[in-house]
């Protein structure tokens, strides 16, 4: 076993793992935060994507013991409970960014790293250049480009970045 | 997964000695390659070497006319860095057209050149400029450091600490992705040396990265698309499977490489 320590939504944690524990199943298992998915397991779909020191990653990809000392937020960091939501979350829902939401978390957490990394202004093109790693099987990826597109704009104008 | 004994250094050295205490332990830093194959079972390695956290051993800079890039670099940082983007910008778009932004966020050079995948874009940057790789023990030659499918010649103590990259006058890469897994069916590197013309192709050969030597002979004396033309690459060697035959492949060398040293002479 592994001792780790690191800050997850903010609050700290310390917790004996297994070495081969992925940071996905530390998040779901151990900590119950079950917002985070887990699709294809192998790197490609996207539904288990979570910051990791502010970055978008692949928790099914990364092992909970290289997140020790390290700061990762989930989907359930984004806004506190009962609070209103992240402009990013409130974008997908105004224009109907998602049907079954299997793969949302990930591709709200994708969404906001563009953000941070591309501004608020992003053209369709380069939304859609930058969800290569994320896989909607619903439906397709109209409304999902639609919503990051939106809240983006809307993330200019919220503290909630 | 199976079981392994997780152990983190803080200097190369400390982890050279983990590798020599620990027979058959695995160095990982961002884990991109080696954590899906230990889920697949096609690695159980008892002891996993993280050098993730070894302070300097992602830096990236210039020294003298090479380019240097720490093993630990992500793929991302050497997208970005402005250093790279002003002295080999071919290797800064190289490096953000790898896997997806989350993948480039984790994944670093030294992952994917000790792994040497045959369908990795590094290998064929490597090559094509001449690179040195750098160990903890002594430097290799990009001819002699790729050695065929997933080989190279790092002993099983030996550590990539840094790469470094002597400057082209031009360079250009460019792949053409299987659309399913996003791979290179084929990428080319082409670069103009001081000395010579390089042209690596990753993606095509059962063996791995290579070049191909007709191309550069017929480029030394006019570095243009024009001057290849004519000249056939042969399928023998090359890979054939329900993406592509060997002949598709060998046709795409020729196109990919028209098209990057257009690419390399757009950029003046």
């Amino acid at each position: 076993m592994a001792k780790i320590s690191l800050i997850v939504n903010g609050n700290p944690v310390t917790a004996n793992v297994d070495p081969r524990t992925l940071l996905v199943q530390f998040l779901r298992e151990n900590l119950r935060l079950t917002g985070t998915h887990v699709g294809c397991d192998t790197s490609q779909c996207g539904a288990c994507v979570v910051h990791l020191d502010g970055k978008a990653v692949k928790s099914c990809t990364t092992l909970a013991v290289m997140a020790d000392g390290h700061e990762v937020k989930t989907i359930e960091g984004l806004a506190a409970d009962g609070a209103p939501l992240h402009p990013m979350q409130e974008a997908f829902r105004e224009h109907h960014g998602l049907q079954c939401g299997f793969c949302t978390p990930g591709m709200i957490m994708t969404a906001i790293d563009i953000v941070h990394r591309k501004g608020n202004e992003l053209d369709d093109h380069t939304i859609r250049e930058e969800l290569e790693g994320n896989l909607c099987r619903c439906t397709g990826y109209q409304n999902i480009v639609a919503s990051i597109s939106a809240g983006a704009k809307a993330m200019a104008k919220s503290d909630l970045a | 997964m199976y079981e392994f004994k997780y152990h983190r250094p803080g200097t190369v050295r400390q982890a050279a000695n983990l590798l020599v205490k620990n027979e058959d332990a695995k160095v990982i830093a961002g884990g991109h390659t080696l954590i899906p194959v230990m889920k697949q079972r096609l690695a159980s390695p008892p002891h996993l070497v993280d050098l993730s956290h070894i302070e300097g051993l992602d830096t990236i800079e210039m020294k003298g006319r090479s380019l240097v890039i720490g093993a630990t670099a992500k793929h991302a940082e050497v997208a970005t860095s402005v250093i790279v983007g002003e002295s080999i910008p071919a290797l800064a778009s190289l490096a953000g057209g790898i896997g997806d932004p989350a993948v480039r966020h984790r994944g670093t050079i030294g992952g994917s050149l000790a792994n040497n995948d045959p369908t990795a874009d590094y290998p064929a940057a490597v090559l094509a400029l001449g690179a040195t790789i750098v160990t903890n023990k002594r430097r290799l030659k990009a001819e002699e450091y790729f050695q065929g499918l997933f080989t190279t010649a790092l002993e099983p103590d030996e550590i990539i600490t840094k790469v470094m990259f002597p400057l082209p006058k031009k360079a250009a890469y460019i792949k053409f992705r299987n659309q399913a897994s996003r791979y290179a069916l084929v990428g080319v590197f082409v670069a103009r040396r001081p000395s010579d013309v390089r042209v690596a192709v990753t993606g095509a050969g059962s063996e791995g990265v290579f070049r191909v030597t007709a191309f550069e002979e017929a480029l030394k004396k006019r570095f243009a698309s024009k001057a290849i033309e004519g000249i056939d690459v042969p399928a023998d060697g090359l890979n054939s499977d329900i993406h592509g035959s060997a002949e598709y492949r060998a046709h795409l060398i020729g196109v990919l490489t028209r098209r990057a040293l257009d690419a390399a002479n757009a950029k003046e």
